[in-house]
């Protein structure tokens, strides 16, 4: 193929796909790829858009970057429309004036929210949701508004109304159908979900024809509905569905469908060969599909053929899973039954809020559709046993029946999956790419969300991946040694059952009772952690201290030099002045530098071994306690000031933090554990980006868990809202003892839920719903956990033989004669590594 | 070189008494101008003894190294970046080109003693 330039009209998820799927091919080279974008940023997550209100920034939706273009030579026009084609002249024209030439152009326009026709929508405050713009609007307007309206209770007019609750308004969802989803849910799952949604604050009104919008008489606006009624509001969202954007299209004269849509052939040509169309713009077959995964088909059928290749667009399945304001929706297939011959099976729990409807055919052996609320565990299943065509099992209804305890789990294993099948909708994995990912190496979830992608786009396939992996790693005869280290063929959570429930109080007791050989680095600090956090005694015992990273054995943090740093605990990072002088004093004595830590503590440098007892000393006697920097243990609660002086402040963050590090201080876990509490939603404590984060709202405290900083940030995931004090101490002391039991060494709180089977939602029905019946142990454990606490330099000060090992040489007073310094920016530093050689020659 | 003369030892130097070193623990002596790094096994009661100085992190860390045994032969693991050096022989198990000086240690009585060529 000669070097050809193809132009891309939108920059959206399809049309950078589509980017992505050109720069993948062996056409690479020869293609010059121009693309443009109307809106001022690249390719963004639209699937997670109403994410942007729960903390994720716009980079964290973003889907590329600048860079990566400009590393791929991918031209790139931001905030510029392309307002016509000339397809005669092989040419199109901007709104900036631009003519630019293609020999293949791709439009990828997408779609815009469809705003009905009512008198008086146009006016401020009625807005759409789709873009960023848009969200952005939207929060600027509800600074301004107590109530608003969103018109259509569709999918996305759902996650609209959640936004608008999430914004603290009182928010009221108007639908035109008499229920919700009226596309994807039957009459008995759209009940369940109206009921549940009311629950939550959200007023539904179905049956209800907009007719204007007026100015109000208590609100801004007042919307007047067919039948006489009336709705006041501040603010109006219309979600009321898409439409194709084919005006491009319509004005070159291409084919369009009756109701909008560019036609497009089985390899997304338009009319004119040369011009393709992909993703919610075009129309195939008669239909429009308005979901991200067909989309990203066309652009892969786009790109093939446009490098010569033979994919064709042979339509898409259209099931959906999802969460709307917290509750679990599925869709599958034929969820209306209206394929002739059609038969259901449906189960209702009123009890705990549950309606599962199984469409099958008229001979009662295959799928045809399901709809799924409040339990959507047998989407997968469903959805690969009618995508595959499988026959159904002997008792179709234990399909959507709740499982009883002990008895396994009906229908069909993974193992009976073809390897075609896909198992991952948002980035078209299929059961065959993870089994390959599998047979090269991966054998946990972090490895393959890392090489395939699988379920890191809407998370919804995360326990069916999980499943094949296991399968896979099975069927491999892959024996995956889980071993902590040669001398224990156990994992750590193993360790930790075995010392739990036998009561193992020492190393040597484990060593001798499961495992072989001295111990090593490994083992050694994961055993004394274990204890530490069962048994939690004095750490320097003569039985733990061999066991003792470094770190710990000398209660500080050994620098590049072999010398410590010193770090009180300042909980909630909250000092007086008097001990604020006396950390200058004792850092002035020995001559420390002195930083400010990220945690709200300071830290002082460059403490020798004699000299750490002697500093400690002063600052006991000061009350000061320990700061367990030097532990895989509870570190700090970073605070706010709260309601105390905030004036935006709506809880006492600051007290609450303060009570927090106090209770948790020095807890020894799998791996170090920070948190923050923040006093309203401004989030001043960047709470979201710690292992436990707490947020004051007005209805209560918010818990966050699994942020955290460092090489792989991450941010916290929501995990409960509104709670007072006792139940977010309880759901905490829980949530951290069962990490405790079940992570792996060295593993993080975020590492760990992404690889728990289930993942967050797990967590949530162990801590908040107590599944595993565990509660109350893990709360006891915690309690005997606290109950021991001590000050590790206190009780080191009060010991004289431990205060021996302190010191340099066990038989001379000198001091380690390699150490050397220089004065930078008025404090010591260690000298660099040429000067330390110097002084060696020297000696 | 004549090999039975490089093994004789001119001098053995007390450091301290076996209970000052807990254990499964070591302890750094200062022993003729040279910083040696003096380890008890817990399991075995077996003293060894080698360079303090961790020739890869460059610094005096390695008496406060976790000790081990890494396919059954002894070792310390570094403080600074988890090097491993076998206590018989004095070699980076990673990076075998790092060799550090071993130093045989007796009991004599109630005291430790390393011995050092003078």
């Amino acid at each position: 193929m000669d070097n050809i330039s193809v132009l891309v009209v939108g920059n959206g998820m399809v049309g950078h796909k589509f980017i992505d799927n050109i720069l993948a091919s062996e056409a690479a080279d020869n293609v010059q790829l121009i693309t443009f974008s109307e809106e001022p940023r690249l390719a963004y997550d639209r699937v997670q858009l109403s994410a942007y209100f729960s903390g994720k920034t716009e980079q964290d939706l973003a889907l590329t970057d600048e860079a990566y273009y400009r590393q791929h030579k991918v031209d790139f026009l931001l905030d510029t429309k392309v307002i016509s084609i000339d397809p005669t002249a092989h040419t199109v024209l901007t709104d900036k004036g631009n003519t630019v030439a293609y020999d293949k152009l791709v439009l990828a326009t997408g779609s815009y929210p469809f705003v009905p026709p009512i008198p008086g929508n146009d006016q401020p405050h009625c807005l759409v949701y789709r873009t960023i713009a848009d969200l952005e609007a939207i929060t600027e307007s509800s600074c301004h508004s107590q109530c608003g309206v969103v018109i259509g209770g569709g999918l996305l007019g759902l996650e609209a109304a959640n936004a608008l609750k999430n914004l603290g308004l009182e928010t009221h969802v108007v639908e035109f159908a008499p229920r919700l989803m009226a596309v994807q849910l039957d009459e008995g799952g759209a009940n369940l979900l109206r009921h549940q949604i009311e629950a939550l604050g959200v007023q539904v009104h179905t049956q209800k024809a907009t007719t204007e919008i007026v100015s109000g008489e208590q609100s801004r606006y007042r919307l007047n509905f067919a039948d006489g009624t009336h709705l006041e509001t501040d603010m109006v969202v219309f979600s009321a569905g898409i439409r194709p954007q084919d005006e491009l299209a319509r004005q070159a004269q291409l084919e369009v469908g009756e109701r909008g849509g560019i036609v497009i052939n089985d390899f997304c040509q338009t009319s004119d060969p040369d011009i393709y169309a992909v993703g919610e713009c075009a129309l195939w077959q008669g239909r429009i599909f308005g979901l991200v995964a067909p989309g990203y088909t066309m652009a892969a059928v786009a790109a093939a053929h446009l490098s010569g290749g033979e994919l064709a667009f042979k339509g898409a399945d259209m099931s959906t899973k999802l969460k709307l304001l917290g509750l679990d929706v599925a869709s599958i297939g034929d969820a209306h039954g209206q394929t002739e011959g059609a038969q259901s099976y449906t189960f209702h729990d009123e009890i705990t809020q549950v309606y599962k409807r199984l469409v099958v055919n008229q001979a009662g052996d295959r799928v045809l559709g399901a709809v799924l609320v409040g339990d959507v565990s047998a989407y997968g299943q469903l959805l690969q046993m009618m995508l595959n065509d499988m026959p159904l099992p002997d008792h179709p209804s234990a399909l959507i029946l709740p499982q009883v305890e002990g008895e396994g789990a009906a229908g069909m294993g993974v193992e009976a999956l073809p390897a075609s099948a896909q198992i991952c909708s948002c980035y078209d994995v299929s059961k065959g790419d993870v089994a390959a990912a599998v047979a090269n190496g991966a054998i946990d979830m972090a490895m393959i969300k890392s090489c395939t992608k699988a379920s890191t786009g809407c998370g919804g396939c995360s326990a069916l991946v999980k499943q094949v992996m296991d399968s896979e790693l099975a069927a491999l005869g892959h024996e995956v040694d889980n071993s902590l280290c040669e001398h224990f063929a156990y994992t750590r959570p193993e360790l930790v059952d075995i010392v739990r429930i036998k009561q193992i109080r020492s190393f040597d007791e484990l060593l001798a009772s499961h495992g072989k050989g001295l111990g090593c680095d490994v083992c050694k600090p994961a055993v004394a952690s274990i204890l530490a956090s069962f048994w939690n005694d004095y750490i320097l015992e003569d039985a733990h201290i061999g066991l003792q990273d470094t770190n710990d054995i000398y209660l500080g943090n050994m620098q590049k030099d072999g010398t410590y740093s010193v770090v009180p605990r300042i909980a909630g990072g909250e000092v007086t002045p008097d001990k604020l002088i006396l950390l200058g004093e004792v850092a002035k004595e020995f001559d420390l530098y002195t930083k400010i830590t990220g945690g709200q503590r300071i830290d002082l440098f460059g403490a020798q071994l004699h000299q750490l007892p002697l500093i400690w000393r002063k600052l006991v006697d000061a009350g000061f306690e320990t700061g367990h920097a030097y532990g895989k243990s509870v570190r700090t609660v970073k605070s706010c000031v709260g309601d105390a002086w905030c004036r935006y402040g709506v809880k006492d963050s600051l007290g609450f933090a303060i009570d927090i590090e106090n209770r948790y201080k020095g807890l020894r876990s799998p791996h170090k554990l920070k948190f923050a509490v923040s006093g309203c939603t401004r989030e001043c404590a960047e709470a979201q980006s710690k292992d436990v984060g707490i947020i004051a709202t007005e209805h209560g405290w918010n818990l966050y868990v699994g942020g955290n900083g460092g090489m792989r940030p991450r941010h916290a995931e929501l995990f409960a809202t509104g709670l007072d004090d006792q139940t977010l101490i309880r759901y905490i002391d829980r949530f951290l003892m069962f990490y405790i039991r079940s992570a792996e060494r060295l593993q993080r709180t975020s590492v760990w839920i992404e690889n728990l089977e289930g993942g967050l939602e797990y967590l949530k029905s162990v801590v908040i719903h107590d599944k595993l019946g565990l509660a109350d142990e893990l709360e006891a454990e915690m309690a005997g956990n606290i109950a021991k606490y001590q000050c590790e330099w206190k009780t080191t000060l009060e010991n004289p033989e431990k205060l021996k090992r302190f010191k340099h040489f066990v038989n001379a007073e000198q001091e380690d004669s390699y150490l050397a310094y220089e004065v930078k920016r008025s404090q010591r530093m260690p000298a660099k590594s040429s000067q330390i050689i110097d002084v060696l020659t020297v000696e | 070189m004549n090999l039975a003369i490089d093994k004789v030892q001119d001098l053995w130097v007390s450091v301290c008494s076996p209970q000052d070193i807990t254990p499964g623990t070591g302890v750094c002596a200062l022993v003729g101008g040279r910083q040696v790094a003096l380890f008890c096994c817990r399991q075995t009661q077996a003293f060894y003894a080698i360079d303090n100085f961790d020739p890869i992190g460059g610094a005096s860390v390695l008496s406060r190294g976790i000790m081990g045994s890494i396919a059954g032969e002894p070792v310390v693991a570094s403080p600074l970046y988890k090097h491993y050096f076998n206590l018989n022989t004095g070699r980076c198990i990673q990076t075998p080109e790092h060799q550090l000086n071993t130093y045989p240690v007796r009991i004599s009585g109630t005291e430790v003693q390393i011995g050092i060529n003078s």
